[in-house]
């Protein structure tokens, strides 16, 4: 479990505001982060690294504290254990694959880790190459298996795929899945793609001026009352599939993803992207206390 | 060419080579901290470091002259604690050249500090890695052709600085003499042959070392 309270004056391209956080993210959960550019996502990530301070907060991981202003508490980024992917790769480039890989290797640790990344991540025939001589692709599959030398519990990824072509995109992901369960992770993801969110994600927050929105709620669910007995729920369209004889469209309904069945007719009108409102007839609504 | 004129070349190269050594041990450090601080007085420090390149050198030479004199309290203190003369002796060039070449050495490998993205180090530290070993194992070997570039430039310059030395050194055989002093003296003296002598060695020598660089 780690447990957030960040807060520190940015500077976005719109003015100045503050990025004011409280956020609780599971041990292994696969969290994804969106929100519009400037919004504090990656602001929020390096926050999490260490990699900048905030003016005040918490950061509490398990039962290490990380970060407490009110304390003086500030573990430095070497001591907090994450793993991190840029969208630049960032690769060293005087060092070739494998030594990359090395680099990550903490004081006396086995070599055996990096064997069991090249394996899952597929370098074998790449570990002699400079990072120069890698495609883009490549290179982030270096960069996700070098983050992950250290064995660290946190992966922070930082619009890792957005460099990439849909292809690649769709082989990257399903690497970045494949680690989160090999090592167990707890998965940040920075991402402006629905798709890979809903991929990849359990769960999606969204930053609006450097605060977690509500899921658009007002605008989701456009009327609140069911005495007419349908929900009217706004949503854009993920994915279309076929499901056993029939049809379903995955749409995106504020943070939940709804699987509705379709006709063929629908999936001929729509595509991944879409808007749409999704009527749901509710003669039996009930309330369960959470 | 009589023995002067090897004990000329000698001290020349010598005097290069240690002040190049010296000014690697101060430009990496100063270079890199330049290129990481925030701090205000960053501009005030640059300012400080390109002096060198504003200020005529006899202007510098004639400074370092009144600082480093047995009368001012600098050169007297220095006199009488450690016993180092600094006028008209090697010692005083070093540090005139230390001074007058700084700004070669220091700005080349800054820029390359600051060309490098920051997402690099980031990496590195994320890995475990303090600032030491990142700046030994990927900073400094990703901008190797900006210290090289520094390196040859503080020893091609100091080779040929003049004024700064003729004002701290005068022309003290085996001690000061370096080539362009004795360039100069060779011409005062219409030895016009032996002044193209010494002045065509040391370009040849100064080009093959830029070239093996």
């Amino acid at each position: 479990m780690i447990q957030t309270s960040l807060r520190k004056a940015l500077h976005a391209a719109t003015g100045p505001m503050t990025l004011d956080i409280q956020l609780d993210i599971l041990t292994g959960e696969f969290l994804a982060i969106t929100g519009a550019s400037g919004s504090g996502k990656t602001t929020l990530l390096r926050l999490l690294a260490g990699l900048e301070k905030p003016e005040e907060g918490r950061i509490l991981v398990d039962d290490t504290v990380w970060l407490d202003s009110a304390r003086g508490i500030q573990l430095p980024i070497q001591e907090r254990k994450v793993g991190l992917v840029f969208q630049e790769y960032a690769l060293f480039p005087n060092m070739t694959v494998r030594e990359n890989l090395e680099y990550g290797l903490g004081k006396g640790q086995s070599k055996v880790i990096i064997d069991e990344l090249i394996g899952i991540t597929e370098l074998e025939q790449l570990l002699d190459r400079y990072p120069a001589k890698l495609s883009g692709g490549q290179q982030q599959r270096v960069a996700l298996a070098r983050a992950l030398v250290r064995r660290p519990k946190l992966l922070l990824l930082d619009e890792p795929l957005s460099a990439l072509d849909n292809r690649m995109r769709e082989r990257l992901q399903n690497y970045i899945l494949q680690v989160h369960q090999a090592f167990s992770l707890t998965t940040l993801l920075v991402s402006h793609d629905h798709r890979e969110i809903f991929k990849l994600a359990d769960r999606v927050i969204s930053l609006r001026q450097g605060k977690i929105s509500q899921p658009d709620l007002p605008e989701t669910v456009r009327y609140a009352n069911v005495s007419d007995g349908t929900f009217r729920l706004s949503g854009e369209v993920l994915q279309l599939e076929e499901a056993g004889s029939g049809f379903s469209v995955s749409v995106l309904i504020g943070t939940n993803v709804l699987r509705v069945p379709a006709t063929m007719e629908d999936l001929r009108r729509l595509q991944p992207g879409d808007r749409v409102e999704v009527l749901v007839d509710a003669q039996h609504a009930m309330l369960i206390k959470a | 060419m009589d023995s002067g004129f090897g004990q000329t070349l000698l001290l020349t190269f010598q005097l290069a080579a240690v002040t190049t050594v010296l000014l690697l041990f101060i430009g990496v450090p100063l270079a890199f901290l330049l290129s990481r601080t925030q701090s205000r007085f960053k501009p005030i420090l640059e300012a400080l470091i390109s002096m060198p390149l504003v200020l005529p050198p006899t202007v510098l030479g004639f400074y370092l002259l009144l600082a480093f004199s047995p009368r001012s309290a600098l050169g007297n203190w220095l006199v009488e604690t450690a016993n180092i003369r600094l006028v008209f002796s090697f010692a005083g060039l070093v540090i005139g050249s230390l001074i007058y070449s700084l700004p070669f050495m220091v700005q080349p490998i800054q820029s390359g500090f600051e060309s490098l993205p920051k997402h690099l180090r980031e990496a590195s530290y994320s890995l475990g890695k303090s600032v030491w070993q990142t700046l030994l194992r990927v900073e400094l070997p990703n901008i190797k052709p900006a210290v090289l570039t520094g390196i040859v430039l503080a020893f091609a310059h100091t080779v040929g600085e003049f004024g700064v030395i003729l004002m701290i050194g005068g022309n003290i055989p085996g001690e000061t003499r370096v080539a362009s002093i004795a360039i100069y003296d060779e011409v005062e003296a219409l030895n016009y042959g032996m002044a193209f002598t010494i002045l065509a060695l040391v370009y040849t020598i100064n080009r093959r070392m830029l070239r093996t660089a």
